[in-house]
């Protein structure tokens, strides 16, 4: 009989922080071959294709950056939740809400003046996002209601409010498709590279990246929000308002997600369409997680899994891979991340124990 | 049209409509309150709903068999609960985390497989659904007869869980391990108790009836296979082992309320109000939602959900 035993290890040093997620990396790519041989994928073709898809030239190179973009926000803000233990799960719907709110503005806001209409756009999508995510803190915070499942079922909700509004006043005058009219050329995203879909967005990713770092490492509400992440009743007890500070995290990160909407929305889309999200909130947690719940883990990890995204693309093309690969891979790497980080913790003994040796082996 | 509302063909069809959309969810709730008794949230619940939905279809159309495609939903739905056994029990990870991971992957796994068999056809491929079979005597009950008793066989399956469930965690040895497992492992050790074996198999037998309650889905309620087929009933059924402060009977109460509003939904669309359908699809969630900030704060949670079980660190 075989029994693992979970022993606590020193703690290791700084460079394994960077190594634990790369193998963890390598690990879900290697185990990545089991459905690509049983889809009948040609092995190395597979994986040269995926990379060649998302790297080999200069087009696809550029789409890899902007299918990262609401990846990076997404990722941060489940990032930003986990660490305060405020477990957003609706990353999702707070991205749809952004991404409506967002539609609205940049269709009828044509009495706002041009150069203001953009940032507008989206502070309105960080703000609709936020409170969103400000719905389910206020319930866990006063009712005691799992953040989990209310996050969960408020992104079934939102996709419906969408729906009906897609379907109603939102609709665009004439479809009969459930989209949206464009929304106004002052409100699209500069593009920055020609020929390419190359835009802002990405920047702006990059903007907050650092942001959430400066905002975890250098003030004070970073460090409340790590000490209800880390104890939630030491830090009541500490003199935290842990109420306040979950709802403060809950609204960032909210509007993190809000803004990957707009993203979406005022870069690529231009109209609000019902699968204006992939999924995107979802990928946020193995993000988030693959990321270490550090800004510059979830930006690495964030451009990862766009490779995979865009390049998967290109593979099902060239070797009849179903594009949901991209799906599989991010499954698997969010369980294979989860066994490496308690590696870093804890030393797993896999000890071979003879029944008649263990003292009551044969009890139960 | 108030007076279809209070028609009694509208309030029979509404009874069958309420059974059936329960159906899933009653499984599905019995399935996490088991695992959730002994210690463990399984958020693998709605990918694991949908493995079962696609594999129970799957192997359905292609044995000609119903019930083949039952049992093999079962069949992966153990073995995904084995694998979130292993991540969650044996190596005492977040449960959060590796149920989401669960659900992610199975997610993927689901279309990936179902893309691979049928690529993506203009007209998806149909089974033959199960029938409807009525019980005798019962069935002629004026007003409620045919609504409960003309229903799958399935559901009368989930109707017989109900006491099964309650009398193993109540009255019988195992489910007094289960319960203390649950409330104290520490305790449950002490007196013998093999904490690890016996999550693992809560969790195993939990995600057999996920996985039932998916193929129900795609072989009763419809009978082809979409992406959106779970659409969060796995979610819906996390809510309702709260609802039911993790009892079978009023968790399967809760699954019958939820079943009851999204029949009505469906029933209330086909009178043709004039408003988008999408109002009437999110009235479920939203009530699920209510009706979790109404009793949260009263939940006694069993009192070692969500804490891993290390031997070793005993006392910790």
């Amino acid at each position: 009989m075989i029994r693992l035993m979970i022993v606590k290890r020193e703690p290791l040093p700084g460079w394994a922080r960077i190594v634990i997620p790369i193998a963890a990396i390598v690990v879900t790519l290697i185990l990545s071959a089991i459905p690509i041989l049983a889809a009948g994928g040609a092995l190395w073709k597979s994986y040269y294709f995926l990379f060649y898809g998302a790297l080999g030239t200069r087009f696809n190179l550029l789409e890899t950056f902007v299918k990262a973009s609401p990846l990076i926000f997404t990722g941060l803000a489940v990032a930003l939740a986990f660490r305060a233990k405020f477990w957003n799960i609706g990353a999702e719907g707070q991205l749809l809400a952004g991404a409506l709110v967002a539609t609205w503005i940049g269709i009828y806001g044509t009495w706002i003046p041009s150069f203001l209409l953009l940032p507008m756009v989206i502070a309105a999508g960080f703000f609709a996002g936020g409170f969103w995510a400000s719905i389910p803190a206020l319930f866990k915070t006063k009712l005691k209601v799992d953040d989990v499942v209310s996050t969960l079922l408020l992104n079934y909700v939102m996709v419906h409010i969408m729906g009906a509004l897609l379907f109603g006043p939102l609709q665009q005058p004439g479809s009969s498709w459930p989209r949206s009219s464009e929304i106004l050329q002052a409100a699209k995203y500069p593009l920055l590279l020609p020929r390419s879909r190359f835009h802002i967005g990405f920047l702006m990713g990059l903007a907050a990246v650092f942001l959430i770092w400066f905002l975890n490492t250098k003030t004070v509400f970073g460090y409340r929000s790590k000490a209800v992440g880390a104890n939630i009743r030491s830090a009541h007890f500490g003199g935290i308002n842990t109420t306040v500070v979950t709802l403060q995290t809950a609204v960032l990160s909210g509007g993190l997600a809000g803004l990957a909407g707009v993203g979406e929305l005022c870069a690529l889309q231009y109209r609000l369409i019902m699968d204006i999200s992939p999924g995107y909130g979802y990928s946020g947690i193995v993000i988030a997680m693959l990321g270490n719940l550090h800004p510059v883990g979830v930006l690495l990890s964030a451009l990862f899994f766009s490779v995979i995204i865009v390049g998967a693309q290109t593979m099902s093309r060239m070797t009849g891979v179903p594009t949901y690969i991209a799906e599989v891979i991010q499954g698997m790497a969010l369980m294979v991340m989860l066994v490496f980080l308690l590696l870093t913790e804890y030393r797993i003994r896999v000890l071979r124990v003879r029944p008649r040796m263990r003292a009551g082996g044969s009890r139960n | 049209m108030i007076r279809e509302i209070f028609n009694v063909s509208f309030f029979a069809g509404l009874i069958g409509a309420t059974m059936r959309m329960a159906t899933p969810i009653m499984f599905a709730t019995l399935g996490e309150i088991l695992s959730e008794r002994a210690g463990v949230l399984n958020l693998g619940i709605e990918g694991i709903m949908l493995m079962g939905a696609m594999t129970g279809f799957l192997v359905t159309l292609s044995s000609g068999f119903l019930w083949l495609g039952v049992l093999a939903a079962a069949l992966v739905g153990m073995a995904l609960a084995l694998l979130m056994a292993f991540l969650a029990v044996y190596l005492g990870l977040s449960q959060h985390v590796s149920g989401l991971g669960i659900t992610l992957f199975s997610t993927g796994l689901a279309m990936f497989v179902y893309r691979l068999h049928f690529g993506s056809p203009l007209v998806p491929p149909t089974v033959d659904p199960f029938p409807k079979v009525a019980i005798p005597l019962l069935s002629k009950i004026p007003l409620i007869g045919p609504g409960l008793f003309n229903q799958y066989l399935l559901t009368y399956v989930a109707w017989l869980l109900v006491p099964v469930l309650s009398l193993l965690l109540y009255k019988t040895q195992a489910g007094l391990k289960i319960r203390t497992v649950g409330e104290n492992p520490f305790a449950a050790d002490t007196v013998g108790v093999n904490v690890y074996r016996t999550r693992t198999l809560c969790l195993v037998a939990g995600g057999a009836l996920m996985g039932i309650g998916g193929s129900f889905l795609t072989l009763a309620h419809q009978n082809m296979f979409l992406i959106e087929v779970v659409g969060g009933r796995g979610w819906v059924s996390i809510a309702m082992v709260i609802f039911g402060n993790w009892d079978p009977l009023k968790g399967v109460l809760g699954a019958i309320i939820f079943g009851f509003l999204d029949g009505l939904q469906l029933r209330l669309q086909g009178l043709g109000f004039k408003v988008p359908f999408h109002i009437f699809l999110m009235i479920p969630y939203l009530m699920t939602i209510v009706v979790l900030v109404g009793v949260s704060r009263r939940a006694t949670v069993p009192a070692s959900l969500l804490k891993p079980y290390r031997r070793e660190e005993k006392g910790g």
